[in-house]
């Protein structure tokens, strides 16, 4: 006789805040755990210095600290961009190449401009030139989406490596010295085209930037009509039609929105912080936006926290491996496993495993 | 005397979080007979059957086959058995051919030698006369050809016990004679079928016993030969519930639609609308009867900007007079012409509402771009929301709640709270009370005759014909996209409506 | 004509590991997943092997390349199986999001290839490059006697064993997937994974088992890298953007492994042309590398447009099935 089948899981009806929190917890503690075990596999090091180690590279001297907060800043910027597309249930997956775009067309302004403006007008042009940049390259699957209903996760995908040809194709023509295929520093002497110090600090803008970014897209989903527009054709398109929404409309602005955010990006990372573009400009952290955006829930407070996590958690990585002379990449596989904690984590928020009771 | 039954079902009851679908049922089918299982919709025929074949697990009860008692844990179980499910929506791969949804999941030979197998199906199909090109892919095939497919899948893997969820809802007269003629000849065979249904004719003419289904009670069992329309529709309806819906003369009907030579096509050109001509008039209720997808979904989207339509004309008359043309506007269109129509679609979670919004954002959903500013205002649909839970006596713990855990009454009663809200001069409603208790269907009723009385043009498609009969002043029968008839619905007779809502026409065009 | 052929054999070489990536990423899809974790999973494949190499041939004295073969192919496909099974926990038995758990397993899997390539060494011990002379010598062996023969020799025969196990694989899947009974079932759990519950067909084994052994065959692209193209040796970022042209090469081949076999050696001469077009500036090279994945999204954008059904991803690709929802 077969047995009945020993687990049983069924939707949840509802799951309060505390609840959640708790299983985030747990995950991330096991996580933490997991990633503890793997340093001590291979260096042999006491956990608890493992842990030290990784404060200490986050968040351990005030340059450290400066540096988490401004690749945090540059990852919540990317993922406050995808949020209205991942809302929309568009799988723009194309963020590293929207990027690489909108880091180009600031690029192109700071080298061919550098003094012959003065730096406000050029600094305002790279925004607005990196924001259409980016725009334009989040449009182009988009078009054929709306009209044609092509995939639009392989589409922006492989627009994200059509980019990046078109950086390397642009750095023959920039590159400096010559024969280095780099562009090096940019405007290293003038400065032009560099987000400016303010109450001594360099990364003053960039906070600006993104955290008006993250209030202003919170509001615009959750309180604009655009944003119960962009709600309601995600869940259904069937629905926004009867609600007598213009999907393709809505479609279209909302690419523009992501795709113009993610070139704004390019423009922080290139004027911002690196001052200088290659096809690593973006190094992933468009894939990486990608995971925060989707575990926050299209929350941009919540990936302000999610983003911390990570940025936090790949510093004190680097950090290990470079006392132990090992690789940085260290920080990837810790991630890695980080993100599979937290992934799978997400079903016991969706669901409730019980055993059968008989 | 002992009898072996071929199945037996004993005290099984299914739930779905706090819904008993299924409370303790039983249900017995003897070798080489046709039960009929019969009920409304709603009453848990489905998920029965759901659990004889695997896809569901029952929680309490059990399953007998042949006399031992058996698990039916997952659709392969089943099969093994020998029990065979023809679903309502049919499980064909599209882009797979007929033969190869036939072998789909059979053991056997890895290598496939896919011309044998065409040619078992082909002795099969000659066998009981089917039509069926097994080569054919099912993308391409018409609903009576697919059920064909399914059908003929089931004979191929030797079903011995063949479940056939509501089979006709979809098919012809004819094609449903024809596949009632196949049954008989399977019950020759020693085969059980297991028929759902709600049409009563069919229960007399194809099936030897009946069981009855209410509400996810089982109520009985009895032989054909012993029912009758009215003790079956007794049994099926529970203690005679007073269909006497209130129907008020219309006062002083105006024309607000006019319908002509409506044509929709679909991409495979397939007329679903073939040059409907009607007049739609305020302050009565005009019924839309008909089978399953003769054009009703057509018919209501045309009018709601939903729809394309390929050739005709909507034209809308204001009370304040003049005319404006509708057709081929979408939704935002028309509203922008002032013209208020208010559409309570077949679909409700899928369509009318968003299920994991709250009941206040599902308020403004159609309404939510009033005002100039460019941020929602969610205090007015927020005291809608709350003044129709009110009202409507909606069961929910908060306006606040997503709508897609409500219950299917509850679903509808926030849908046509707020089409109501709008102040339509037209409304129209598909199927407004399936799958609804009977309470909340008469509150629907009552508020669909609230709006004639204030003048408003109301549409509603209907599958029960009494319903039909006792609440609409006009009945339109489509059938196979064209109106086959307008009847008064206080003289109408039912004989009538069913002559009228299987009247193929022969066009020229279709033979020869 | 020396210098096609050259051009054609060097296409060959660049084609054959993202064949290996598309195939694997092809059984993977049928199943209705979509594993953007294909690159990190060649990256997987790639180092693992590589390490079970190292560590066998540090281990004696006298390595022997047979041994050392068997070795890294077995290391190689276990590590990459394991990287389909994260996947499939995730997205299968924990229903996940497929491109989100995709996305995350790339970054684990290229970081996993990356921090071991550099460090491996130095956590064994020793120092400087890892090298696994004698385990690539055997996959570089090329076929006696024929690959001598002119022109014929060196188009057809001068390759190491996993290419012509590519070409085979490539057409033993298209046997499995169109002419066997289990083939048959697995694209209908790709396309209709309701109905060919209902059939019968256990859906979550399926996908299991396509998943994590596609991501077997993928992971032996890593390794076709490494010890075939590479010679036994780790470069940081060495495969570069191939895995994600892998899955270009999958819409390219419209799901169908014969398809792919000529669309990476196509797929290759793209990715090469720049080097054998006289005259051409360093810009128009860059230009030219990235037309595989230009003509791959031509591809998505001219199948979408005609809208040909047997064309089309299979339908249920990248929608979790669950039975009892309800």
């Amino acid at each position: 006789m077969n047995k009945e089948p020993f687990l049983r899981m069924s939707k949840r009806e509802s799951i309060s805040i505390g609840k959640s929190v708790l299983i985030y917890a747990t995950a991330l503690l096991l996580a933490l755990v997991a990633c503890a075990g793997v340093i001590f596999l291979l260096v042999r090091m006491n956990p608890i210095d493992i842990y030290k180690a990784i404060f200490d590279g986050a968040l351990g001297s005030k340059r450290r600290i400066w540096i988490t907060i401004r690749d945090l800043l540059i990852l919540l910027c990317i993922a406050v961009g995808l949020a209205p597309a991942f809302k929309m249930r568009f799988w723009n997956i194309g963020a590293e190449g929207q990027i690489l775009v909108g880091g180009l067309v600031s690029s192109a302004l700071m080298i061919n401009l550098n003094t012959k403006v003065p730096n406000v007008v050029l600094i305002l042009l790279m925004l607005a030139g990196s924001a259409a940049g980016g725009m334009v390259w989040g449009l182009i699957p988009t078009a054929f989406k709306a009209k044609w209903k092509t995939n639009e996760t392989l589409f922006t995908l492989m627009l994200n490596y059509v980019a990046m040809q078109v950086v390397t194709f642009c750095i023959v023509f920039w590159e400096n010295p010559k024969g280095s295929n780099t562009v090096g520093i940019i405007n290293q002497q003038t400065r032009a085209g560099w987000l400016p110090e303010a109450f001594g600090n360099d990364y003053f803008w960039n906070i600006v930037i993104v955290a008006v970014l993250t209030v202003v897209m919170f509001i615009y989903l959750k309180y604009s009509k655009h944003g119960y527009e962009v709600a309601v054709v995600g869940e259904s398109e069937r629905t926004a039609r009867y609600a007598g929404i213009n999907v393709r409309k809505v479609l279209m602005r909302t690419m523009a929105i992501s795709g113009a955010i993610c070139g704004v990006a390019g423009f922080i990372i290139v004027s911002g912080s690196g001052h200088t573009i290659s096809t690593s400009t973006a190094g992933g952290r468009g894939f990486t936006a990608i995971i925060v955006a989707w575990l926050s829930r299209f929350n941009t407070f919540v990936m302000a926290l999610v983003a911390f996590g990570i940025v936090f958690m790949e510093k004190g990585a680097i950090q290990i491996a470079s006392q132990y002379g090992l690789n940085e990449n260290a920080s990837d596989v810790l991630l890695g496993i980080i993100l599979f904690f937290i992934i799978g984590a997400e079903f016991f928020i969706n669901y409730k495993v019980e055993r059968n009771h008989k | 005397m002992e009898q072996s039954y071929a199945i037996q079902l004993e005290n099984i009851t299914k739930r779905f979080g706090s819904v008993v679908a299924n409370d303790k049922v039983n249900l017995t089918v003897k070798k080489g007979e046709i039960l009929c299982v019969l009920g409304e919709n709603g009453s848990g025929k489905t998920t029965l059957v759901n659990m004889i074949s695997g896809i569901y697990y029952p929680e309490e009860g059990r399953i007998s086959v042949d006399g031992k008692e058996v698990k039916i844990r997952s659709p392969k179980d089943s099969f093994d058995l020998g029990i065979g499910m023809v679903h309502q929506h049919f499980k064909l791969v599209d882009i797979l051919t007929a033969a190869e949804n036939i072998i789909l999941g059979l053991p056997g030979k890895q290598l496939l030698n896919m011309k044998q197998v065409i040619a078992e199906i082909g002795e099969l199909t000659k066998k009981y006369g089917f039509d069926l090109d097994p080569r054919q892919k099912i993308y391409k095939m018409s609903v009576s050809q697919k059920q064909t497919v399914e059908i003929v899948k089931m004979l191929y893997r030797g079903a011995r016990i063949l479940i056939l969820d509501e089979p006709t809802a979809v098919l012809t007269p004819q094609e449903a004679d024809r596949l009632f003629e196949v049954l008989r000849n399977m019950k020759k065979d020693g085969c059980s079928i297991i028929l759902i249904t709600h049409k009563l004719h069919e229960v007399l003419a194809v099936s030897d016993r009946v069981s009855i289904l209410r509400k996810g009670q089982y109520i009985d069992t009895v032989n054909t030969s012993e029912a009758t329309v009215q003790s079956l529709t007794e049994m099926m309806v529970g203690a005679r519930v007073n269909l006497n819906i209130e129907r008020p003369a219309p006062v002083d009907p105006k024309k607000r639609l006019e319908l002509k030579d409506v044509t929709c096509t679909t991409k495979d050109g397939i007329k679903s609308l073939d040059r409907a001509s009607l007049n739609i008039y305020g302050g009565e209720i005009l019924g839309i009867a008909g089978i399953a997808g003769s054009g009703q979904k057509e018919l209501l989207e045309a009018i709601a900007g939903l729809q394309p339509v390929s050739e005709g004309s909507i034209t809308f008359y204001p009370e304040e007079g003049g005319e404006q043309k509708l057709e081929n506007l979408d939704v935002a269109a028309i509203r922008e012409l002032g013209v208020r129509l208010a559409f309570v679609p077949e679909d409700r979670l899928g369509m009318g509402l968003v299920s994991s919004m709250d009941m206040t954002d599902n308020m403004m959903l159609r309404s939510y771009r009033r005002g100039k500013s460019e941020f929602l205002d969610r205090k007015t649909p927020g005291k809608l929301a709350a003044k129709i839970k009110n009202q409507l006596e909606i069961v929910t713990p908060s306006i606040s709640a997503p709508v897609g855990r409500m219950s299917g009454g509850n679903v509808q009663k926030v849908l046509v709270g707020r089409e109501i809200a709008q102040k339509p001069k037209v409304l129209m409603v598909a199927y407004p009370t399936r799958g609804i208790d009977i309470n909340s269907s008469h509150t629907i009723y009552h508020l669909l005759n609230e709006q004639k009385k204030k003048g408003i043009a109301v549409v509603c498609v209907i599958e029960d014909l009494d319903v039909l009969m006792d609440l609409c002043d006009r009945i339109a029968v489509l059938c196979g996209g064209k109106i086959t008839g307008i009847v008064d619905g206080r003289t109408a007779k039912k004989e009538e409506l069913g002559v009228l809502m299987t009247k193929h026409e022969r066009g020229g065009e279709d033979h020869e | 004509m020396s210098v096609l052929i050259i051009f054609i054999q060097k296409a060959i070489v660049q084609g054959m590991g993202i064949l290996f990536g598309a195939l694997g990423e092809i059984l993977t899809e049928k199943s209705g997943n979509l594993n953007l974790g294909i690159p990190g999973i060649m990256y997987m494949g790639g180092i693992s092997g590589l390490m079970g190499a190292f560590f066998y041939e540090k281990s004696t004295a006298d390595p022997n390349p047979l041994a050392g073969m068997l070795i890294s192919l077995l290391c190689a496909f276990a590590c990459a199986v394991l990287g389909g099974f994260i996947y499939s926990v995730l997205t299968i038995t924990l229903r996940a999001n497929q491109n989100v758990t995709g996305l995350a397993l790339t970054i684990f899997g290229t970081g996993f290839g990356n921090f071991f390539g550099g460090s491996i060494s130095k956590l064994a011990g020793g120092v400087g490059q890892i090298s696994v002379a004698a385990t690539a010598s055997a996959y570089q062996a090329k076929i006696p006697v024929l690959s001598k023969i002119p022109v014929l020799g060196g188009v057809f025969f001068s390759y190491g064993f996993l290419t012509y196990a590519a070409i085979v694989m490539a057409v033993l899947m298209s046997l499995f997937l169109f002419r066997t009974r289990n083939g048959l079932n697995l694209r209908a759990v790709g396309e209709n994974p309701g109905t060919a519950d209902a059939a019968g067909i256990n859906v979550t084994k399926y996908k299991y088992l396509a998943t994590c052994i596609g991501a077997g065959i993928a992971g032996l692209g890593g390794l076709y890298f490494v010890m075939e193209y590479s010679g036994g040796t780790w470069t940081d970022n060495g495969f570069g953007d191939r895995g994600w042209l892998a899955v270009a090469l999958v819409i390219f081949a419209m799901w169908k492994p014969l398809n792919a076999i000529w669309g990476a050696i196509l797929f290759g001469a793209l990715y090469i042309l720049y080097l054998y077009i006289p005259g051409l500036g360093r810009s128009m090279q860059e230009v030219f590398k990235a037309l595989p994945y230009v003509v791959t999204i031509i591809v998505l954008v001219i199948t979408s447009f005609r809208k040909k059904k047997e064309n089309q991803p299979p339908a249920g690709l990248g929608v979790p099935y669950f039975r009892e929802e309800r």
